[in-house]
């Protein structure tokens, strides 16, 4: 009374595996997610009062963008692709000028013994920008014109802190890994001396209603 | 000539397929790897600008989804053409800005978080490039007031040449 186990039938199994495949298909989507992040401001608490903020007007950048999509930088119309090397110029203020920002004598704590270029105890010593760029938009501006605007300032931004990673820590800044406690002292500290000052001020209609 | 022949004689061969269903699973397992589930329905048209400096959002559970932009044909027959916000899966038909709906949604979403992430929820703003600002601002100004303060403007990677960049 030996008996054998008939063998199962295999033929079927393409059609479940194609039937499963093309549900999967169907149901998922492959795109990943990418884009800018950036912080919005906390709102202002109800009970503080207005107080009039003194600052500098050299520190300050007006980026305006009107309801026909120009945009107007410190006053001067400008191209989109120009802005990147303004706010370069800005944050940086290379010829030390007077209509530029105050750059600031700054230490900046990064850990001992990571670059060749700083001192051993791995303070920084140098000049950080005060300035600050107030983004200002009106209600019929086209979204994707100031999304192109908002790129542009945080390009100059990371141009800066890649630069400056590449020349002290031989590296790209996206390269740091967080994970790690060294590099990412390194990135808070490149992230002190390159701030991402980009102020946006409350909504308001620029050059009539509309 | 007669080693041809003898092949060909006796009509055409069976394909052995038993490896078909091994082939068909390797093709299924990597969809269910590389794809994540589709979970909204978005039901406004929404072609999101190009930028340079995009980076990829890295914890998809801290992520909540902002849409804005024109609806799509069969939502515009109940609701017109005007742009609309839906927040996650839900349309909001308001025609003013409905504060108070997107507080709602903002706390509705921060609940669901752990504990330790509750302040980390990232707000996905994916909006169409034809959109006014004004619509947007709204948004920005209700997110203000729901202290949701990390948002990402949503865009897809614009590839330029060296010669543009500087």
């Amino acid at each position: 009374m030996a008996r054998t186990t008939p063998e199962v039938n295999g033929g079927s199994l393409a059609d479940i595996a194609f039937l499963l495949l093309i549900f999967f298909l169907v149901t998922t989507t492959m795109d990943i997610d990418t884009g800018i992040t950036r912080l919005l401001p906390p709102e202002p608490d109800p009970e503080q009062e207005d107080v009039e903020v003194k600052v500098n007007k050299r520190n300050v950048l007006v980026v305006l963008l009107n309801r026909s999509d120009l945009l107007m930088v410190g006053g001067d119309v400008m191209d989109r692709l120009a802005l990147k090397d303004r706010t370069i110029e800005f944050f940086t203020n290379p010829q030390g000028r007077e209509d530029l920002p105050v750059m600031e004598d700054t230490e900046v704590q990064f850990p001992p013994g990571s670059s060749s270029l700083l001192p051993p105890d791995g303070m920084w010593r140098g000049k950080v920008s005060k300035g600050v760029i107030s983004l200002q938009n009106d209600r019929s501006t086209t979204y994707g014109k100031y999304l192109q605007v908002q790129n542009e300032l945080v390009a100059a931004v990371n141009t800066l802190r890649n630069d400056f990673c590449n020349l002290y820590f031989d590296k790209d800044y996206d390269d740091l890994n967080t994970a790690n406690p060294i590099e990412e002292e390194i990135q808070v500290g490149i992230r002190k001396i390159y701030k991402m000052n980009i102020s946006e001020t409350d909504p308001k209609n620029i050059g009539g209603r509309n | 000539m007669s080693k041809f022949r003898k092949k060909s004689g006796k009509g055409l061969q069976a394909i052995n397929t038993s490896s078909l269903p091994d082939i068909v699973f390797m093709l299924l397992f990597f969809f269910m790897v590389a794809t994540t589930m589709r979970e909204t329905e978005v039901q406004v048209k929404v072609k999101v600008p190009e930028a340079t400096e995009v980076k990829k959002l890295e914890k998809k559970s801290l992520v909540s989804y902002i849409y804005i932009g024109r609806p799509v044909a069969h939502v515009a027959r109940m609701y017109g053409t005007e742009p609309l916000i839906q927040l996650n899966d839900k349309l909001v038909s308001d025609e003013n800005i409905p504060y108070e709906t997107i507080q709602d949604f903002v706390l509705f979403e921060r609940e669901k978080l752990p504990e330790a992430d509750k302040n980390k929820m990232v707000m996905s703003m994916r909006i169409d490039e034809e959109i006014s600002m004004g619509k947007v601002d709204d948004v920005k100004q209700a997110l203000r007031r729901a202290k949701s303060l990390i948002i990402n403007y949503s865009a897809r990677k614009e590839y330029r040449e060296q010669g543009r960049q500087r």
